[in-house]
């Protein structure tokens, strides 16, 4: 190619009304690229919206004084708390908890009453079975509470000294099996992440596959065009679906539960259309490397699981190891996490945002450099 | 305009891992021409025509294609080349008009709405514009393909198999409008695999495992093979054929409805070999051989000889 031309934007618009007609076409995946966010919203969103009360728990108690009694009835009024059983050792403990028996352990140790009166404040051991931190993190938010409030009552005249903080007993939380459970408000902006992460990767991931497929690229690349006319061209189209989603999902995040707008939507949308932008070029980047469109969507989900597990979408981000956090720091969607749940939450502005904002335009633009660069102009 | 040649390539080589799909081959077309490209399944038509594109990157080989060179110009050549490939490729999810429109707007074609129009008449598909390019029948989507690669006024067009699964009437029609535009001093080179077809082209190239084995127009290309023919007329000639294809100097004993073509390189040696067999009971004439003959002549040889 010795005669290099200037970028064409008739051609560049030629793709564009291609590309959107085709999308008219295909009722189907127009459908589900809408349909996506909706159930993806409604299934994880009420999930977590739920607050699930009245939850098995069993009790370990080695004292059986007073004091035991106040706590264990107190867990019980706060409707939480269902004692479905009692328990002799902690291998028991160990057992009901893995078999999903009970969601709770309640460990009251040796002589607790006794220790309580002596202000040693004694440990009140709960294990937590939190590989669904939606179950199980209202309880646990109302544990210290209910606890303190019952032993108050309890604990008047000469002993009253002791209800002071830092509190009459020490509560142990162990939440087993995920370290920490998320909040309802974290996870439907999150989910906006996600959901973008995942349909913008896969609709433009099999852009140029199909075209390939289909026998139809030797015709477009027999004619003269330039690769980012073309990446571009298919690209630009799924922008607007992109926004499309966008709307959808804040408006049932407001409508349907109830998450704060503290900051700037405007500036939310910039920031939005910016990490879009990003995930297209990763698809288009996939188009072009992989050979078919299985392939194409095989490496979505190959980029989509880190994405969902590294972000901070699942897991509490800081509470990943080291390595992890280096890798979700390469991902957009941490950042965009970041900026979303800071703007919709904390009312962040602009400032406080153009750290996590720049290092996905970075991305968008270094996974479009390669998508020009991999993409072939010949079929060889 | 000063270059008479619309292609002129040499030594074009192309190789796919470890085998030579096309081989060393030199092809001049003049402008203006019809020249068919001919060969048998595998032949290498296609890998020569998509290198001729730019759609693929040959491995040894230069030359020039409308005057701009074919491994450097892609670009340029692509803008004047009309290429319509062997399997139908247009968007099957467009509609005949989009589809038109689309091809338009990609070679920013002036007055685009005239050109889809007159397009769209021209191949009489203007009734059926507005339908899905995917629910056409085969031929009608042959109809579209040309249409569209001719919407930017192209200089040359390299068609592939153009009128495969085409009706009679409509193959007719098509060479007609080859022949106009052919007129106006369009080049063609259009590979095909009906003799009645070849019989239309002012030259024919015939190609086999990649190499040139035949260039000229109809006549000479007959008359280079050297062959001769007799025609047999009579009962049995399935099992005459098979006693033929044994006896020295047949090179091929061909079915032609009624008739048996019996060819040979050395028209002594087929005589001599006949002779015993001219019997009251089949009528033996001695014909021109035609391009069929020829062809199947070509492709025999070489896989007895291999390709010389
Ligand atoms: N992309 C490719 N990869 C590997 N081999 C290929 C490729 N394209 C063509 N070939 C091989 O190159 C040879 C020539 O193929 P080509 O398609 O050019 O034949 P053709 O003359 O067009 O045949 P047909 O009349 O069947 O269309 C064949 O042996 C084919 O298998
Ligand atoms: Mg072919």
């Amino acid at each position: 190619m010795t005669r290099r031309r200037a970028f064409s934007p008739a051609r560049f618009w030629a793709i564009v009304v291609k590309e959107f007609v085709q999308m008219r076409r295909d009722r189907l995946t127009f459908g589900m690229m809408i349909g996506i966010p909706l159930l993806q919203l409604l299934l994880f969103g009420y999930a977590i919206n739920s607050d699930p009360k009245r939850l098995p728990a069993a009790v370990l108690l080695a004292d059986h004084g007073p004091f035991s009694r106040t706590v264990l009835s107190a867990m019980r009024n706060s409707d939480y708390f269902d004692f479905v059983r009692q328990l002799h050792t902690e291998a028991e403990a160990d057992a009901v908890l893995a078999r999903g028996a009970a969601l709770f352990v309640v460990t009251v140790p040796a002589n607790f009453t006794r220790d309580l009166l002596r202000g040693e404040r004694p440990a009140l051991l709960v294990e937590a079975d939190a590989t669904d931190p939606a179950a199980t993190s209202n309880a646990l938010h109302s544990l210290r509470t209910a606890v303190d409030t019952a032993l108050a009552a309890d604990l008047q005249g000469p002993l009253a000294a002791l209800a002071a903080t830092p509190g009459p007993v020490e509560l142990r939380v162990h939440a087993r099996y995920n370290p920490e459970g998320i909040t309802q408000y974290n996870i439907v902006p999150g989910l906006m992440g996600v959901i973008l992460t995942l349909t913008m990767i896969l609709i433009t991931g099999l852009a140029i596959t199909r075209e390939r497929e289909r026998g139809t690229m030797e015709n477009l690349l027999a004619m003269p065009t330039r690769p980012s006319e073309v990446l571009l061209g298919k690209i630009a189209p799924y922008i607007l679906v992109g926004l499309i989603q966008v709307g959808v999902i804040l408006l049932a995040a407001r409508i349907l539960f109830d998450v704060p707008m503290a900051g700037d939507l405007g500036l939310l949308l910039a920031a939005t259309l910016v990490f879009i932008a990003a995930n297209l070029a990763v698809g288009i980047t996939f188009s072009t490397v992989a050979r078919n469109q299985l392939q194409a969507m095989q490496m979505t989900f190959f980029f989509f699981l880190p994405s969902m597990l590294l972000s901070g979408f699942m897991f509490p981000f800081r509470g990943m190891p080291a390595w992890a956090q280096v890798l979700g720091e390469g991902l957009p969607l941490t950042h965009f996490l970041r900026i979303i749940r800071g703007i919709l939450l904390k009312g962040n502005g602009a400032a406080a945002i153009a750290p996590e904002l720049w290092p996905i335009a970075l991305f968008a633009v270094l996974a479009l450099t390669v998508a020009v660069k991999r993409y072939r102009q010949t079929l060889d | 305009m000063a270059d008479p040649l619309a292609i002129d390539v040499r030594g074009m080589t192309k190789r796919f891992g470890g085998r030579t799909a096309v081989n060393q081959m030199d092809l001049q077309v003049q402008r203006g021409e019809v020249c068919g490209f001919l060969g048998p399944n595998g032949s290498g038509k296609t890998t020569f025509l998509r290198m001729l594109c730019g759609l693929l990157r040959p491995d040894a080989g230069s030359g020039t294609c409308l005057g701009y060179d074919v491994i450097g110009q892609s670009e340029a050549i692509q803008r004047e080349v009309g290429y319509m490939t062997q399997r139908f490729s247009f968007w099957e999810d467009l509609t005949i008009a989009e589809n038109l429109d689309f091809v338009a707007r990609m070679y920013a074609v002036p007055d685009r709405r005239r050109a889809v129009r007159e397009g769209l008449e021209r191949l009489g598909l203007s009734r059926r514009r507005h339908q899905l390019a995917g629910q056409l029948s085969g031929g009608w989507k042959q109809r579209l393909a040309l249409a569209a690669c001719l919407i930017h006024q192209p200089q040359l067009l390299l068609l592939d198999e153009p009128t495969a699964g085409v009706d009679p009437k409509a193959r007719r029609d098509f060479w007609e409008e080859i022949h106009q535009l052919a007129g106006q001093g369009l080049t063609f080179l259009i590979t095909t695999h009906y003799m009645d077809e070849a019989e239309r082209c002012h030259r024919l190239a015939y190609i086999l495992d990649g190499r040139l084995l035949a260039h000229g127009t109809a006549t000479e290309v007959i008359r280079q093979a050297r062959l001769t023919t007799w025609s047999v007329r009579g009962p049995r000639l399935p099992q005459l054929a098979e006693r033929l294809r044994a006896l020295p100097g047949v090179r091929q004993a061909a079915s032609f409805g009624t008739t048996l073509h019996v060819s040979g390189d050395d028209a002594a040696a087929l005589e001599q070999t006949i002779a015993p067999l001219r019997t009251q009971e089949h009528e033996w004439r001695r014909i021109e051989s035609g391009l069929e003959d020829v062809f199947i002549h070509l492709m025999d040889r070489s896989g007895t000889q291999g390709p010389s």
